[in-house]
């Protein structure tokens, strides 16, 4: 089963060799201003991780483990286990990361639509999902599954998630599936400690540290959305996208539920997801469904749209459309 | 025959069972090394999995729900039917039943504590747990059907750890039990029975993600399958007691236990027989579960040997029961019960959980065996439930023999 993914991802990574050989002088000055920032944080530190003695560091541990489910904090607590979370992060692997615990932006309802016509199955987007929402590399975990789909069918149970080949392949089009944000989600439902809900603004998001792991939001999801970390996800830390949300692209660890944000990091900054910002074909569309001069309101109201297994009334915020 | 000691009370009554529980010949002494030793290779295992997390196991994302689950889905069952005694020597006041009755409730409360321990050993984040408890975690009641199964596992357990307790420590103290008191608290037993075997049902029955499961058969089908197995588990456990101690188990009490047995297990089997007809007479999108389970798909086919196994166990099972070519003796009843408890053990455990999962949403066919992380950890906790069950039912049958003894 990792295997199938492992071979999306390799065949991505060959298609990305070209460009990563092109930054290789630039990734090298970041590393080096990267360095100098490490330091400097190191000094206010004290002197690195020898001052932040193992006791400060369970004290932190400790309160991280006894913290409320986020929905549940105030905004004190919530900046504090933010804080927390920041400090961890430096002292468990020295890594500088910014965390939000940014709320819901009033007056908007996300929803995403996707171009039938226009993907042609190159990947670009799972792999900006895998950067930017700090995917585990190790078990090669994806939230976007691209499948090549036989003229005459119109359900990725009937097409291919496994292709190896070259793309886009002649009379064949693709299907992009991810979580669906559906606003009559069963994964809240079934969640037996809340640790799963629906924000305002219409994202399904997981308390990673307050969820148990027992997977029976994973078995009431009739779209695949959710993944699960089987093993200790692992991140190289020059890969890490440091600036992260709590709900979002922050690290997991093991035995946590984790899903597609419709990048909550991002989306709340006002800016569009990895996944549609890195689609070459413009295959991706993703806006404010409250907002009538949106461009997804625009698609709703001038394309045929359809969504995947309506008659289980989900109600997913994810519609297809042909051009 | 062990003698009591003559001491009364809460401290001498504990002291009393631990006495009893230790002591025993050369072959008991060697049947609880052979238990503790797997209870440890069991907590190796868990060790192993706690360090690496659940990747220990052969569960993946699409078959997200393995063995530990399949086998806490067919203990439920088992659990459940210790009503199948409760009600006729409680309510009906039955004379063969009730002289047995301790024993069905034992092996539900050994059989309800390996349901947790299953749930447990399968939680990603077992530390996490106390998230569950209301007040300073939150349950997610009544919302998620998993909150109602933690509900109603917990007081069935309760109840079943409860009422027997009182009867024994009665004896123990040589006074007739006040039935009034105890009564309410088994009419209660009854009704939850039915409701931890049918809320189990429902956590799956509830998800229209899965079509294998949604399926309004469930239900009942869990009951009847309950009511076949549990009993037939019974019967063994009746049986190894029969014949390793002075407790004797008259032929009419075997007889009856067989009459159980042999209704549900036909009914069972009717109900199987439904969903078979329902699957493959028109096959629909929803029957490639089914299909995966039965004939295998996509040339994944791990199940299908299984199945077959199951199903014909079953019907060779149930048709020596009904027909009883022994007449009630136990070593023809014996292992045609075995037979029976096997076959549903496969049916209800793996071959109802994992083609729910597979194929999944998106149409993926995989395989699924459980690893070695999962058989050991699973061989622990069924050993730790065969040591709950001897060591709550040895000081209970001394008691009872005494106290019968003296009257």
């Amino acid at each position: 089963m990792g295997h199938f993914k492992n071979m999306d991802y390799k065949k991505k990574k060959k298609y990305n060799r070209d460009r990563s050989k092109q930054c290789g002088r630039r990734e090298f000055l970041k590393g080096t201003a990267k360095a100098a920032a490490i330091g400097s944080t190191a000094m206010v530190f004290g002197c690195g991780n020898g001052l932040f003695g193992s006791k400060d560091k369970f004290a932190l541990q400790w309160k991280e483990y006894f913290k409320k489910n986020y929905r549940l904090m105030t905004q004190e607590e919530k900046d504090e286990t933010v804080q927390r979370l920041e400090l961890l992060a430096k002292v468990k692997r020295d890594a500088d990361i910014q965390m939000s615990s940014k709320e819901p932006i009033e007056g908007v309802l996300f929803g995403y639509a996707f171009n039938v016509t226009r993907c042609e199955g190159f990947m670009e987007c799972v792999a900006a999902c895998v950067k930017e929402n700090n995917l585990d590399r190790k078990a090669h975990t994806q939230y976007i599954r691209i499948f090549e789909m036989e003229p005459g069918e119109m359900t990725p149970e009937s097409g291919n998630g496994q292709y190896f080949h070259e793309v886009p392949v002649e009379n064949h089009f693709y299907m992009g599936v991810q979580c669906f944000h559906c606003q009559n989600a069963p994964c809240v439902r079934a969640c037996p400690t809340k640790a799963t809900w629906i924000e305002p603004d219409g994202i399904v998001v997981v308390d990673y540290d307050w969820c148990i792991g027992c997977r029976y939001c994973m078995a009431a999801c009739p779209y695949y959305g959710r993944r699960f970390n089987w093993n200790e996800p692992h991140v190289p830390l020059r890969e890490m996208t440091k600036k992260q949300h709590y709900l979002g692209n922050r690290m997991r660890t093991r035995g946590q539920m984790e899903k597609c944000t419709f990048c909550v990091q991002r989306s709340r900054q006002g800016r569009l997801p990895a996944c549609v910002e890195a689609c070459p074909t413009g295959a991706r569309v993703f806006g404010n469904l409250l907002d009538p001069k949106s461009e997804i309101r625009f698609v709703l109201k001038h394309k045929k749209v359809f969504r995947l297994k309506e008659a289980l009334g989900t109600d997913p915020k994810f519609w297809y459309f042909i051009d | 025959m062990m003698k009591k000691s003559s001491g009364k009370g809460l401290i001498s009554f504990l002291q009393d069972s631990v006495l009893w529980n230790l002591s025993g010949g050369i072959g008991y002494q060697l049947y609880l090394c052979l238990l503790a030793a797997t209870m440890m290779l069991g907590g190796y295992a868990y060790l192993v999995q706690f360090k690496v997390g659940l990747t220990a196991t052969n569960m993946n994302d699409i078959v997200s729900w393995g063995f530990y689950i399949s086998n806490f889905t067919f203990l439920v069952g088992v659990a459940a039917a210790a009503v199948m005694l409760i009600l006729p020597s409680y309510i009906f006041k039955d004379k063969d039943l009730h002289k047995v009755v301790i024993i069905g409730e034992v092996v539900a409360v050994g059989a309800l504590v390996m349901c947790m321990m299953f749930v447990l050993v399968d939680l990603g984040g077992p530390l996490n747990a106390w998230h569950l408890l209301p007040g300073i975690g939150i349950l997610n009641w009544p919302s998620s059907l998993l909150s109602w199964d933690i509900i109603v596992l917990n007081g069935y357990l309760a109840l079943n750890l409860f009422v027997p307790a009182y009867i024994v420590y009665s004896h123990y103290n040589d006074r007739e039990p006040n039935e009034k008191f105890y009564r309410p608290f088994v009419f209660l037993s009854i009704f939850w029975a039915f409701a931890i075997h049918l809320i189990t049902a429902f956590l799956y029955e509830g998800l229209p993600a899965r079509p294998f499961w949604n399926n309004p058969l469930m239900g009942p089908r869990f009951l009847a399958s309950a009511f076949a197995a549990g009993p037939a588990l019974i019967t063994v456990v009746l049986y190894i007691i029969h014949t390793t101690t002075t407790f004797k188990i008259t032929t009419q009490t075997f007889n009856k236990l067989r009459l159980i047995i042999v209704v549900s297990a036909i009914i069972n089997l009717i109900m199987l027989f439904s969903e078979v007809f329902k699957e493959f007479y028109t096959p629909t999108h929803h029957s490639l579960a089914a299909e995966y389970l039965f004939f295998g798909l996509k040339g994944h086919d791990s199940l299908v040997p299984w199945i077959w196994t199951a199903i014909s166990m079953n019907i060779l099972a149930t048709l020596t029961l009904a027909f009883n070519p022994g007449r009630n003796n136990p070593k023809v009843l014996f292992p045609a019960c075995i037979l029976l408890f096997v076959g549903i053990w496969i049916e209800k455990g793996i071959g109802l959980i994992v083609p729910g999962l597979v194929p999944s949403p998106l149409g993926e066919v995989v395989d699924y065996a459980p690893s070695w992380v999962e058989i050991c950890i699973t061989l622990g906790i069924l050993a730790f439930g065969i040591f709950i069950v001897t060591m709550l039912i040895r000081p209970a049958l001394i008691i009872e023999q005494q106290f019968e003894a003296e009257k």
